[in-house]
């Protein structure tokens, strides 16, 4: 199949994400990066868990008194949420209905940002309120890294499912744009796969101490 | 392929049975989001009820986090299909780097 073929609802394949050469191409060298945003993170993780608590004198907050279990169980059922509504996008793109795809993809970002606002409204709350801020401390530099880091992927994701969306408004799906919409929908699942260790290793062992 | 299996020369049979399969898919992981929320939810009240020691919490739920993230990757990003092969490769060797590298940060570094 090619990527200019015009198919219908009778001709969509059954997996479009990998029916092309170039779509093929796509997902092996998405699924290599993402590999090696394993280690990015890992070491991120690695470097959190040596530097946790790990202030100069006893004015800084530690973790325990920090961090705040229901913003954070919040934040979870948004991004949790999330992906599964672009586990309907991808539904929708597979019965080739690109209407219904756009409209998961939609509350998708909705649910993002939601995220992304809790999570600089708790940035903003942790530097105004316990003068936790990157330069405090060897602790704060690596909560603001690792933390930041995972928030910065949630903005790039918001930023490249909106342009493909704009993009592919008037196009309809095509075996072009369907592997793109795969392999957005696979990072969003990926950062939502980095956050679940995240709110474990970072929120939830942070309050046990 | 999974695409050659799915030909059976009758367009008409073929949609029918593609739709059921994918509803069925989708089935699924409603079925894994809704026992991601349960697992989530069991983590965040074991450390809001206090009263367990920080030596059963902590493996506890990074168990629970473990599995929440095989439903993750085998459901919603789909490894559990067929041609996966090379994915699971690359995934799995970034994570042997980088848990060697949380290993080594957590047991040799201290201050």
């Amino acid at each position: 199949m090619h990527a200019e073929d015009k198919l219908t609802y009778e001709t969509w394949p059954a997996e479009p994400e990998k029916s092309t050469l170039e779509a093929k191409n796509k997902f092996l060298g998405f699924w290599f990066f993402l590999g090696g945003e394993t280690v990015l993170f890992a070491s991120l993780f690695a470097t959190y868990l040596a530097l946790k608590d790990k202030v100069p004198d006893s004015t800084h907050t530690l973790a325990k008194d920090l961090y705040d279990l229901p913003l954070t169980f919040v934040a979870t059922m948004l991004l949790l949420t999330s992906s599964l509504t672009s586990v309907y996008a991808m539904y929708h793109m597979k019965n080739f209905n690109a209407k219904k795809m756009n409209l998961w993809l939609v509350l998708t970002l909705l649910l993002g940002l939601a995220f992304l606002g809790l999570e600089i409204y708790e940035f903003n709350h942790y530097v105004h309120e316990y003068h936790h801020t990157f330069r405090s401390s060897a602790f704060g530099s690596a909560f603001y890294t690792l933390v930041g880091f995972h928030g910065a992927h949630v903005a790039f994701g918001l930023l490249w499912i909106t342009t493909l969306i704009i993009r592919n408004t008037k196009r309809g799906l095509d075996l072009y744009n369907a592997p793109k919409f795969y392999v957005a929908s696979l990072y969003w699942h990926f950062i939502d796969v980095v956050w679940v260790f995240i709110f474990t290793v970072v929120y939830l062992m942070g309050m046990v101490g | 392929m999974a695409n050659s299996q799915l030909n059976s020369g009758n367009p008409r049979v073929d949609i029918e049975y593609r739709r059921k399969k994918s509803a069925e898919e989708m089935r699924h992981q409603v079925v894994s989001f809704a026992l991601m929320i349960f697992l989530t939810l069991i983590a965040f009240a074991a450390v809001a009820i206090k009263g367990f020691s920080a030596w059963f919490i902590v493996p506890f739920i990074l168990l629970l986090a473990v599995v929440q993230v095989i439903f993750q990757l085998y459901y919603f990003m789909h490894m559990s299909h067929k041609g996966h092969e090379a994915p699971s490769m690359f995934l799995y060797s970034g994570l042997l780097v980088g848990l060697v590298t949380v290993l080594a940060f957590s047991t040799i570094i201290w201050w």
